[in-house]
């Protein structure tokens, strides 16, 4: 398009003219739009911090979107001590302000190391921490496997169940102490509910055939799950005590993997469609499977979708798996890492998944942002299936 | 037709002929075989509804498949893995169709199924590790289902039959290869004898 040449010297007159108006003024960096998968990590300096309270901030901070460097490339420096209890400081490195200054007592030094990083991520992020929540997992030991819970960073993990049996499949009630996970204590894959305060639990789904794939509604009033006693493996929802079952799909593929939109109104599921494997959505209440496009991978399964109701992630089965996330209403598809299983954390960008290494497997975490991820402590034996606590 | 759909619908025969009223809901509902107990869920799906855009509807409306008897019709039971060891069914990758080369063991245990009229059977589907955990878990089912139907076509009383999945926690071969893998992928029969 041909544009007339006298607009462009007044603009070139007007641009000269604030040029060097501007010299005296503040210089407006413009951010960088953050992207899922490509976000560059906040440069932070540590120092002053030994032993396992470094190592804990260190990863604590890693897996939320944070780089580590000198003090004259970061944007924030920490500096403390842990000579008995920690202490710790933020100051922004451009501003030199001082963010906050702390010191941390009671529980273990690494619980006060959890509690400072916690604090470093809400006043640089304006976001709430993911440094002392909670996962659940599978452990494997080749005859049985048996559900633990752990920090979220896999210490102090504690085992749940003793059914020397297969124990699948765990998922948190939102907000409580309590899991639902899948075993075969009855001869037979039922999914039970496991009151973690008191140590009982409560059979919820005991059918013929499978009952597995337990997920837990945002509100903790219902389960969806899948079930085959129709005769073909379908989307059911209940009641949280098993009450009041209700069949959501019909067809003639194998459905699996349930999760809940946030605001309890949608069931994802991976289903086949047309002899193509795909994630597709019912409503909670009822009503036609709609698809969710994921395109540019084949074969979605194991989807979570996340806390503030924008992505979902999943599995994409092409040979390897890999860790895959498409926004909550279907489209492109971000590959991320190789890995299986995802679940969200509250933070809807850290992410624990399931890698797979020699005959086993081993969990980690990821930052979908950065696509930073670290392997988390393992108990012995093969760890997978994880849920993260909201 | 299968035989177990001759009677009811001879029944239903009679009732017409005998000038009484009857529904007429386009397929004859069959009442579950043998047992009751379950929350009865109906085998067609709801009515036709005009689909919004991305919507798609099921591919089947659930007819073909024969819900599973009530838990613990064979409680007790006796479990005996060897009998039927020799007829363990192969499935390919990522499928539960069953092939033409394995319809000859299924054949065999509907015969011996025939044969010794008081047992029944357990039909474990299995998976290779080359799906996620949940995924193989279904696929598992999926596989025995399938050999529960094809049973049932060959006209063994789908109330001897029970199904369940070990998804890919009990393979017999664990090597990471096609060769273990094609082991894997199986579907066994378990007799069942009444206590």
């Amino acid at each position: 398009m041909r544009t007339s040449l006298f607009p462009k010297l007044c603009l070139a007159a007007l641009v000269a003219f604030n040029a060097s108006a501007a010299d005296q003024s503040e210089i407006v960096v413009r951010r960088d739009i953050d992207v899922l998968g490509s976000t560059k990590p906040i440069p932070v300096s540590i120092s002053g911090f030994s032993g396992e309270v470094a190592q804990a901030l260190q990863f604590d901070l890693y897996v939320q979107g944070f780089s580590f460097t000198s003090p004259e490339s970061a944007q924030f420096l920490i500096s403390g001590s842990n000579n008995g209890t920690v202490q710790g400081r933020l100051v922004d490195a451009n501003s030199k302000a001082t963010a906050f200054s702390k010191a941390y007592s009671g529980g273990s030094i690494r619980r006060q190391a959890h509690a400072f990083s916690d604090d470093i991520v809400q006043a640089v992020m304006h976001k709430k921490g993911i440094a002392q929540t909670r996962i659940a997992f599978k452990v494997d030991t080749g005859a049985n496997s048996e559900i633990y819970i752990a920090d979220f960073d896999g210490h102090n993990p504690q085992g749940v169940t003793k059914d020397n049996t297969i124990v699948a499949a765990p998922c948190w009630a939102p907000g409580r102490m309590m899991l639902y996970y899948t075993s075969y204590k009855l001869g037979n894959p039922d999914i039970f509910q496991h009151d973690l305060t008191s140590g009982q639990r409560r059979p919820i789904a005991t059918y013929s055939g499978l009952n597995t794939s337990a997920a837990v509604s945002p509100d903790g009033r219902r389960i969806a799950m899948i079930l085959s006693k129709s005769g073909s493996p379908d989307v059911y929802v209940c009641d949280a005590d098993g009450g009041n079952l209700k069949r959501l799909t019909s067809t003639r593929e194998d459905e699996s993997s349930p999760c809940w939109s946030p605001d309890g109104q949608w069931i994802c599921f991976a289903t086949k469609l047309k002899e193509r494997r795909a994630l597709c959505k019912v409503s909670a209440s009822g009503g036609e499977i709609q698809r969710i496009p994921t395109t540019g991978v084949l074969n979605p399964t194991e989807p979570e979708w996340s806390p503030d109701g924008k992505w979902i992630v999943f599995t994409s089965m092409m040979g390897g798996f890999e860790i895959c996330t498409v926004p909550a209403q279907g489209g492109q598809v971000i590959e991320l890492v190789p890995g299986e299983d995802p679940s969200w954390a509250p933070n809807s960008r850290t992410v624990v998944y399931a890698r797979r290494q020699g005959g086993s497997r081993v969990l980690a975490v990821l930052d979908v942002m950065t696509k930073q991820t670290k392997d988390i402590s393992r108990v012995a034996g093969s760890n997978s299936q994880p849920s993260w606590a909201k | 037709m299968k035989q177990t759909q001759l009677i009811p619908l001879l029944l239903l025969g009679l009732l017409l002929s005998a000038g009484c009223k009857t529904k007429n809901y386009g397929i004859t509902r069959l009442p579950p075989p043998g047992t009751g107990g379950q929350s009865g869920t109906p085998m067609i799906a709801d009515a036709d509804k005009a689909p919004p855009a991305e919507a798609v509807k099921g591919t089947d409306d659930g007819t073909g498949f024969t819900p599973l008897n009530a838990r613990g019709s064979h409680s007790g039971w006796k479990e005996n893995n060897e009998f039927f060891d020799a007829y363990t069914v192969h499935f390919e990758y990522d499928s539960s169709i069953l092939k033409s080369s394995e319809l000859a063991n299924i054949q065999a245990v509907a015969g011996q199924l025939k044969s010794n009229p008081s047992i029944a059977i357990k039909i474990r589907g299995h998976c290779d590790e080359r799906g996620t955990e949940e995924y193989n878990r279904s696929l598992g089912e999926r596989r025995a289902l399938a050999l529960r139907e094809e049973l049932i076509r060959l006209g063994i009383d789908p109330a001897r039959l029970d199904t369940v999945s070990f998804g890919e926690d009990k393979p017999v071969a664990v090597s990471h290869n096609e060769i273990a893998w094609k082991q894997n992928r199986r579907g066994e029969f378990v007799e069942l004898t009444p206590p």
